[in-house]
């Protein structure tokens, strides 16, 4: 009895981290607050009722499948906030708010609660539910507004990716426009310089790790400096157009869909920009990042088996055969 | 065995306790391919169960003369006899169904469901029994596609029954006042999800009726499909092995040294 304070026996752990599935949600949110400030910029109020959408059908989506399904309520991990976020970043802004909702359905209740809910999803809701939009309503997520404009029917334009494969012959940006975001694309992916803010922000707050997204854009970069014949301004425009930067940021990092082991993390990133290239130069879609990180997804758990760590002291099998021969 | 059970009894297992689709799990490949309407799947299932019928008919007359070894070239051979005069048919009085069709109506030949029915059933049982088991499980194939092409066709393109005509041509021209399908109200309003006509929408809508057709066995006590061991297989009933104290491993076994 020291100081009148009762010795505490109990079993480990003993120290907590602090970090809960809401604070590191938390977090996702915060990092993506300046590209969704970005995007009001760039694209006008409607950008709102976009993101409004999405979040408000994701989280009600959620809360109806879990009662459905008598599971207990997750609402509160704010999960559902992220990925109607990341889903509403994804969509061209003239999208109708419908096809949003549909959308925010697909990702919480057929990716997710189907296959347990949180942390039990095999790919990343937001992306599948970005490609059934894009196979389903091809035309209206192949819309895109001229930035500044404000306006949803006045100006359509051209992605860069779309100048760049020759779909389009309307005159590039400049690569200032592109940093900066104005320029026609889904209404969170076009600002690179917020998404790259974001992206630093939850690297220093250690909600990801920095090689995934490392991984993904330096592939990209190295294979489109040898594909581009080493001229560094088409570099620049592969890396800052389409979604690479908040695929790489926020979509490829998703926990449940991506590998844990860091040496994994890196095949993976290297898995996702290799297909992000091979899509860009050599598929007829412009944009490849959101297959690509599907395709990744799914490999996840081969990555992890064939990576798995040699436990200390163990001997490889073929070796002990070769000692036992001997 | 099998064959003290009522005929009522084969026709009825067919269509939910063993549907080839959503319980044994056979035919996937002609079920995702021709489900994208309900009027392709209406033909597809048709044609099937005729095919089914015959073959399981002849492959009884001939249990007991086709021998052992060779019974799977010999199934195969009275099944492609008869999808070959089922194509010819369809070619002449349905042509564009066979237009739709495409390949699938020869690849009835290979079908998982025919060859299953005519090695675990037919091979085994009367001629009346095999009958009426190759239609009761024709019926519960055509019923599973025309299920999985409601869903898809209503969703994906936002018509039901769409081209009525390329079937009713078979009782004349314009019968029932050319009726030719139904288009949604609401697809003036809604574009239809392109997603469910294509392949990703086929296996979405395949899991989905495979996890209701599961819940709904779950709640007759009976084991769910696709999960291994014999006693969770839905035709453990007819199994001769199991009847026998054997299971499906020695089976395998056998014939690996055989």
């Amino acid at each position: 009895m020291v100081d009148g304070k009762k010795l505490v026996v109990s079993a480990s752990p003993h120290l907590r981290t602090k970090d809960t599935t809401q604070r590191i949600m938390l977090d996702v949110i915060i990092a993506l607050i300046p590209a969704l400030i970005a995007a009001i910029v760039l694209f006008g109020p409607r950008v709102l009722a976009v993101t409004a959408t999405t979040v408000i059908s994701a989280v009600l989506s959620e809360f109806v499948a879990r009662k459905v399904m008598k599971r207990h309520n997750t609402i509160q991990d704010l999960s559902a906030v992220v990925t109607g976020l990341i889903l509403a970043f994804n969509l061209p802004v003239s999208i109708p708010l419908w096809m949003a909702a549909i959308g925010s359905f697909f990702a919480i209740v057929v990716v997710k609660q189907m296959f347990g809910g949180i942390g039990q999803n095999f790919a990343n809701p937001a992306i599948v539910a970005r490609i059934v939009l894009l196979l389903s309503f091809g035309q209206a997520m192949g819309n895109w507004t001229a930035p500044l404009s404000w306006k949803t029917d006045a100006v359509s334009t051209a992605t860069p990716l779309a100048i760049i494969g020759g779909e389009s012959t309307e005159a590039l940006p400049s690569l200032l426009d592109m940093f900066l975001g104005i320029r026609g694309g889904c209404l969170g992916e076009t600002c690179s310089l917020a998404l790259i803010v974001g992206g630093i922000y939850l690297m220093a707050r250690k909600v990801i790790s920095y090689k995934i997204p490392v991984a993904f854009i330096g592939t990209v970069a190295v294979i489109m400096l040898i594909a581009g014949k080493f001229d560094l301004e088409f570099v620049a425009y592969e890396l800052m157009g389409g979604g690479l930067l908040l695929g790489a940021f926020f979509m490829a990092t998703d926990y449940s869909t991506s590998p844990i082991k860091s040496n994994a993390k890196i095949v993976f990133g290297v898995g996702c920009g290799l297909l992000t290239c091979v899509i860009r130069l050599f598929a007829s879609l412009p944009e490849g990042v959101s297959f690509a990180i599907l395709i990744m997804n799914l490999l996840v758990p081969h990555i992890e088996t064939i990576m798995a760590p040699k436990p200390f002291g163990t001997v490889k099998e073929k070796k002990a055969k070769e000692g036992e021969a001997k | 065995m099998a064959e003290k059970k009522s005929l009522g009894k084969e026709f009825t297992k067919g269509l939910i306790a063993e549907n080839p689709v959503f319980r044994l799990v056979l035919g996937t490949c002609p079920t995702l391919a021709t489900s994208t309407s309900v009027v392709n799947a209406l033909g597809m299932g048709i044609s099937a169960m005729i095919v089914l019928i015959c073959s399981n008919i002849v492959i009884s007359l001939l249990r007991k003369i086709i021998p052992d070894k060779v019974r799977i070239p010999a199934y195969i051979v009275v099944i492609a006899s008869f999808v070959t005069i089922v194509q010819m048919i369809v070619k002449a009085f349905v042509p564009a169904l066979d237009a739709a069709l495409g390949v699938f109506l020869p690849l009835i030949v290979v079908n998982c469901i025919i060859l299953g029915r005519a090695e675990a059933f037919a091979g085994k049982n009367s001629v009346v029994a095999s009958a009426v088991d190759g239609l009761g499980m024709g019926v519960g194939f055509t019923i599973a596609l025309c299920l999985m092409a409601s869903v898809r066709e209503v969703l994906g393109a936002g018509t039901f029954l769409a081209g009525a005509q390329n079937l009713l041509v078979l009782f004349g021209e314009n019968v029932l006042d050319g009726f030719n399908g139904f288009t949604l109200p609401w697809t003036e309003y809604l574009t239809p999800m392109t997603v469910f006509i294509l392949a990703p929408g086929g296996f979405l809508t395949f899991g989905l009726l495979m996890a209701c057709a599961n819940k709904l066995a779950e709640k007759k006590g009976k084991p769910k499909a696709g999960l291994g061991g014999c006693q969770a297989c839905p035709m453990a009933k007819n199994c001769a092995l199991l009847a026998e104290g054997k299971e499906c491993k020695e089976e395998k076994k056998e014939g690996e040294t055989a």
